[in-house]
């Protein structure tokens, strides 16, 4: 394939960000309005933005938020649904729960209404055999009704799929000849999970976004070709690797999460490049913060994920946590007195108090300008910010008098509560599962993540920081350079001791194939395809599983059983003897690995030769209750290897990093900071 | 450090629930019964090392179990001798702190520096613990000992080490034993990730400073919720509730609930309520009091929850009443049925007090069913629990939700996938149950229907539900919902339980079947006052039938559309009539 440049493109809710890596090794950077009532234009104008010549493009890639922001504002498609008599409310009555453990005032509507809901007879048992043959006629019938009821896309979910798919399949086909626009889902193509409502959800979020998905990306690309790009769009999925918009429609759900996933991408590629082992990624943005957790370099990916009450999206996704907590979070007391940070936000319009358009309530944003953390006249997109003074002046009398605080203290006192709950988020995503994070880096990215960082890292005894070049950019990078993914699962929900070697190796094999075979419809080009393996197992009895990695197509029963064993016992600190164990279903993730981004290209040029020639002015900044006159610099004249002490500020065009008093930072040749956090 | 200020207060607060959190969870993922791994019934929090008061609970356990602990902890420290690092004490005495005997407790303390700082404790509800019944439900019970294995404050761990003379005592006397040690160590397990977490927090702020917090986080939950009664007019406020049966004697047993508001406090008595009744629907005072617990926390609960939330609730203990069950009386409805009768008496009550604040009586049974057999294909005994929920209450704002959960659960169901994998029974059913609704300008949510049937062997099923006799109640003018039903088919011939919504003892053979339905909340506020708009919507949905919207919303349709006119008329009539 010819070289050209990679471009990776970012919605966020305010900007659409873009990067451009040329094939010389240059970097180009653009940042355009989101548009979000067609947000393919946002694209279009950041690419004439950035300059780009699209016949020299080697690809684009996209991450978007455009399922899960459908989803959550339910802006979906008209869905129909086809199921097993007796069933049709399995996708309304949920597992029987309610929204909050306290409060019985809720409410919880399905993705698709009662009267598109709709059963024919067919019946399988748990082990798969039929006891009632699907009623072809009834499958007809329904589907013209359906059709008459002006559906768009179609969901065929039947009881035990999972474990045979024969009447799923049937129904499927019988409804590709009577369904134009060829909106259908199987359930059992979408998650091979043994409980109805989970795999009905998934089943359901796939076909409510499946056409709005299809248009957007439709639209986008024939803007692109019209503009002269000839190749296919990437687009990123939840699992953290791209795929052609082509193929990308039929399993719409895997774009859920694409906007996080990207972001953490990047993450990992930056990690591996600088030798990191274990790092957290924590993503701070304008609303919420992800955190997820990388190790040897490679992002965990959960198939547990809630989208919101009652939407669980059990698909492979890149292990994110998030909350309500980024710049714009308001800061409020509660009813017992005590001070709360977010998770409602003052969003882009009024904004935070510093935007001067009207924002009356005090935000993390506020509170980091009071500190002295954020300069007022170099907010993006602010013309006439009101002074440091009358921004402390307002959280005094808005939170400050009730809490015993003047304005500097009400400001620290936001501070610590934001980095508490997100502290607390970093510790749901390590502690909880078992990490040490003592034993990681913090990756710290996001418009707003490095203020925090140092901070956060302290908290939770994290021994490092690093904050990547480009921190406000760094989910558009994760675009640009995500690999390709597939993932494959199949469920074989018997006890280990019943397989054999042989057709354990079969599964893999098989599954190595339709993984080829899937990135070779990508179109792209790759250096190589890798493949990676695990095994979801369980002690017979259980019905939650553990995902074991297996090293190679290899495994055996034998080799299963004690990576089992060892996983087990560093999860729940137990080891069980004498019960059976099942191996609940098989996975490959083919992944077709693309070019190394040339990541120094977005470390600047260094262009001071020493530490002072960076340093563009002094400036009073709060740290631990008390002032502290800390140096400013120029992050993209920061020399290669230069080192320095906090406190110091260090300022970009995308971000500004806080450097706590005590710690010592250097600035390697990627152009990262790495900051050495003191205990 | 002493002085303690806000943020750092803020930061403990959510360290504690961490703590607790991190136990709900471990706990689930180890577990291996589905009641835990599934439906989630179990709960962990920290206690007070002096009186057992509690710290924190975490925020994925059973509401019920918030009041209870405090008393099973409190059972635990007047019996414990010799506490060592490492000991985990079990104990089920309904009598000493608890619910019914499935509902298994582990008691271990947490030393700092030497000295015993708190207790961690969890509960878990055990799929069997002996007794007549498999499963525990017993409908007929007239004593403790036909319920199952009574276990007072013993050690079963012993500085760390399992002891297996008590564990075999234990599983002596319990159905399908085999899998309960994972069960036993999951539930260890999650105690000791508690212990490691509190740890780190004690390390971190220092033991004096946690203390201080843990005192300073008592005071604030008792001064937020006394502002929130503070809302409710000074008054005398009564409801009331029923629970259809004992199980033994077909006759109601009613609640009558008093409450008196004064200041920030509210008051409590049940006199006028049913005297001590032979069959298990007794609650023992440790429940009752967690009932008034969490239904003032449901109408509040905004207020976190320690020991100082319950501050301003003042309860007199019924005694001589079947909601102060003293030894031998039978307690297996007590956790789940007796609970949120309870519960209804004092939303019942309130309603009138606050009614914007309130929602009409949810469905308010956990409509626990229990299927002990044998599966002659795979050679094993099972015992295999189904619970259901039902229609939440209409409020001001809202309809009710559908199939919510217990009002005094967070509990999932069990899929249908997962029941029918692991036993010989075949679902045929599992639907929204039309028409359930109480009605209202809110109305209720809707109950569930589901018929099951026994594919393979035999069995013998139990169930212990309520509100078989009369709906959950409507509020501010709304109606009840629809009563529980359940429908047993044995050998070709269909009956109804005598007490309606609780048997025992059912002989199922292959090829019989249980249908059950359960209820749907009531309706808040004037049906005839319900939006046309939002009926139009539910008979297209197929909620309720045309001819329900006529009589009981009072709104007729014209070819699928509201007929304006039409309706008017029908609501000014039948309001002058009725």
């Amino acid at each position: 394939m010819t070289e050209g440049s990679i471009i990776g493109v970012d919605i966020g809710g305010t900007f659409t960000d873009l990067v451009v890596l040329d094939a010389s090794g240059a970097l180009r950077i653009a940042k355009v309005p989101t548009t979000p009532e067609n947000r393919a234009e946002g694209v279009l104008s950041a690419l004439e933005a950035g300059g780009v010549a699209l016949g020299e493009v080697a690809s684009i890639s996209h991450g978007t938020t455009a399922t899960t922001n459908a989803i959550i504002e339910r802006k979906i498609a008209r869905v129909g649904l086809i199921t097993t008599q007796g069933f049709r409310d399995v996708l309304e009555l949920g597992r029987r729960t309610r929204p909050k453990p306290y409060g019985l005032i809720g409410s919880f509507e399905p993705l698709i209404p009662r009267e598109l809901r709709l059963e024919v007879p067919e019946r399988m048992a748990a082990d798969g055999s039929v006891i009632t043959p699907l009623d072809e006629s009834a499958v007809r019938a329904a589907i013209d009704r359906l059709r008459a009821l002006g559906c768009e896309a179609l969901v065929i979910h039947f009881l035990h799929s999972y474990r045979n798919p024969m009447h799923e399949r049937r129904a499927a086909e019988i409804a590709a000849a009577m369904w134009p626009e060829g909106y259908i889902t199987a359930g059992h193509e979408i998650s091979s999970e043994f409980r109805e409502y989970e795999r009905g959800v998934a089943a359901s979020v796939n076909a409510a976004v499946q056409p709005i998905l299809d248009r957007y990306v439709g639209r986008l690309q024939s803007g692109l070709e019209a503009r002269g790009f000839a190749r296919d769009l990437l687009i990123m999925q939840g699992n953290g690797g791209s795929i052609a918009a082509r193929q990308v429609v039929r399993h719409a759900i895997n774009t859920v999460m694409s906007g996080p996933a990207s972001g953490v991408m990047a993450a990992a590629a930056i990690a591996r490049a600088t030798g990191l082992e274990r790092i957290i990624t924590y993503d701070m943005g304008g609303t919420s913060t992800d955190v997820g957790l990388v190790e040897g370099g490679v992002p965990a990916v959960s198939t547990e994920l809630e989208l919101e009450y009652a939407m669980p999206v059990h698909v492979p996704m890149v292990d994110v946590h998030s909350i309500g907590a980024g710049g714009g979070s308001i800061a409020w007391i509660d009813r017992a007195g005590l001070l709360r940070v977010g998770p409602e936000s003052a969003g882009a319009m009024p904004g935070p108090i510093a935007y001067g358009k009207g924002g009356t309530r005090p935000t993390i944003t506020d509170a980091n300008l009071v500190l002295g953390r954020l300069d007022p006249a170099r907010l993006l997109a602010v013309k006439a910010p009101p002074s440091r003074e009358a921004i402390a002046e307002r959280l005094e009398a808005a939170l400050g008098r009730t809490l015993g605080l003047d304005g500097d203290a009400t400001a620290s006192a936001i501070i610590r509560i934001a980095n508490d709950r997100m502290a607390g988020a970093i510790r749901m995503i390590s502690l909880a599962r078992g990490h040490d994070p003592r034993d990681f880096t913090l990756l710290a990215f996001g418009g707003a993540g490095p203020l925090h960082a140092v901070a956060l890292a302290r908290e939770l005894s994290i021994p490092r920081v690093l904050i990547p070049a480009r921190p406000g950019l760094t989910n558009a990078l994760g675009c640009a350079i995500a690999d390709l993914r597939h993932d494959f699962v199949t469920t074989l929900n018997a006890p280990l001791a019943s397989l054999d070697d042989t057709r354990l190796r079969a599964v893999l094999t098989e599954q190595i194939t339709a993984g080829r075979a899937a990135i070779a419809r990508d179109n792209v080009a790759v250096e190589s395809v890798e493949f990676r393996f695990a095994a979801d197992m369980q002690f017979d009895g259980q019905t939650h599983i553990l995902t074991v990695a297996l090293p190679s197509t290899e495994a055996g029963v034998d080799s299963l059983h004690a990576a089992f064993a060892i996983a087990y016992r560093e999860r729940f600190a137990v080891e069980l003897q004498g019960i059976g164990v099942n191996l609940v279903a098989l996975k490959t993730a083919a992944i077709g690995r693309r070019a190394a981004p040339p990541l120094h290209a977005l470390a600047g040029d260094g262009s001071a030769s020493t530490l002072d020639g960076a340093l563009v002015a002094t400036r009073p900044v709060w740290f631990d209750g008390g002032w502290r006159e800390a140096p400013i610099y120029e992050r993209t004249k920061l020399p290669v290897n230069a080192v320095f002490e906090g406190p110091a500020l260090v300022l970009q065009f995308d971000a500004t990093s806080v450097i706590e008093p005590g710690n010592r930072v250097r600035r390697d040749t990627l152009g990262n900071l790495i900051v050495e956090v003191a205990p | 450090m002493s002085e303690l200020d806000p943020v750092t207060l803020a930061v403990i607060e959510s360290g504690l629930i961490q703590v607790c959190n991190e136990m709900d969870l471990a706990f689930v993922r180890a577990a291996f019964s589905p009641v835990i791994s599934e439906t989630l019934d179990r709960s962990d929090g920290i206690y007070a090392a002096g009186d057992g008061a509690l710290i924190a609970q975490g925020e994925l356990g059973l509401p019920i179990f918030v009041g209870t602990m405090q008393d099973s902890t409190a059972a635990v420290i007047a019996r414990a001798k010799e506490i060592r690092e490492g000991d985990i004490f079990i104990v089920n005495d309904p009598y000493m702190g608890g619910t019914h005997l499935m509902d298994v407790r582990f008691v271990m303390p947490y030393f700092h520096g030497g000295k015993l700082f708190a207790w961690l404790a969890n509960t878990g509800h055990w799929p069997d613990i002996g007794g007549m019944v498999p499963g525990g439900f017993s409908a007929n019970a007239t004593e403790v000992e036909q319920e199952g294995l009574r276990l007072p404050p013993v050690k079963l761990f012993k500085a760390g080490v399992l002891d297996e003379e008590i564990l075999a005592i234990i599983l002596s006397n319990i159905r399908i034993a085999g899998q309960r040690i994972g069960d036993i160590q999951a539930q260890a397990a999650a105690l000791h990730v508690g212990a490691r977490r509190l740890g780190a927090l004690i390390g971190r702020y220092g033991a004096a400073t946690v203390e201080a917090a843990i005192a300073e986080l008592r005071r604030r939950a008792a001064r937020q919720m006394r502002a929130c009664i503070t809302t409710i007019p000074d008054g005398i406020y009564r409801g009331r509730a029923i629970v259809d049966s004992d199980g033994v004697v077909n006759e109601p047993l009613v609640i009558e609930m008093t409450i008196t508001k004064r200041d920030g406090d509210l008051y409590f008595d049940m006199a006028g309520t049913s005297p001590p009744c032979q069959g298990p629907m007794n609650s023992v005072i440790a429940t009752t009091r967690s009932s008034i617990y969490l239904a003032i926390k449901h109408v509040f609960p905004e207020v976190p929850i320690n020991a100082g939330t319950f501050e301003p609730l003042h309860i007199k203990d019924p005694v001589g009443t079947f909601l102060y069950a003293e030894y031998p009386r039978p307690v297996s409805g007590c956790a789940a049925e007796v609970s949120q009768r309870i519960a209804e008496a004092v939303f019942d009550a309130l309603a009138l007090a606050i009614p914007e604040r309130l929602f009409a009586a949810p469905a308010g049974t956990s409509g626990n069913l229990a299927l002990g057999g044998h599966d002659p294909k795979r050679n094993r005994s099972y015992v295999m629990y189904v619970i259901s929920g039902g229609g939440y209450g209409g409020s001001m704002s809202l309809d009710g939700l559908s199939n919510g959960c217990s009002t005094i659960g967070i509990s999932k169901t069990t899929p249908i996938e997962v029941f029918e994998q692991r036993y010989p029974v075949l679902f045929e059913e599992y639907a929204l149950r039309e028409g359930s609704c109480g009605t209202g300008r809110q109305r209720g949510g809707f109950g569930v229907r589901y018929r099951l049937r026994l594919r393979e062997g035999s069995a013998r099923a139990s169930m212990v539900m309520d509100h078989g006799r009369v709906g959950p109640n409507g509020a501010a003018g709304g109606a009840t919902g629809a009563v529980t039903t359940i429908q047993i088919e044995q050998r070709g011939e269909v009956y109804r339980p005598a007490h309606l919504s609780k048997d025992q003892g059912i002989e199922l053979e292959a090829g019989d079947a249980i249908t059950v339905e359960t209820p749907g909340g009531g309706g808040f506020g004037d049906p005839f006052a319900r939006d046309p708009a939002l009926i139009e919507q539910d008979i297209r949905r197929g909620y309720y039938t045309p001819a329900d919207a006529a009589e009981r919303f009072g709104v007729v349709l014209a070819e699928d559309r509201v007929d304006v006119v039409g309706s008017a008329l029908l609501r000014r009539n039948g309001r002058a009539t009725g």
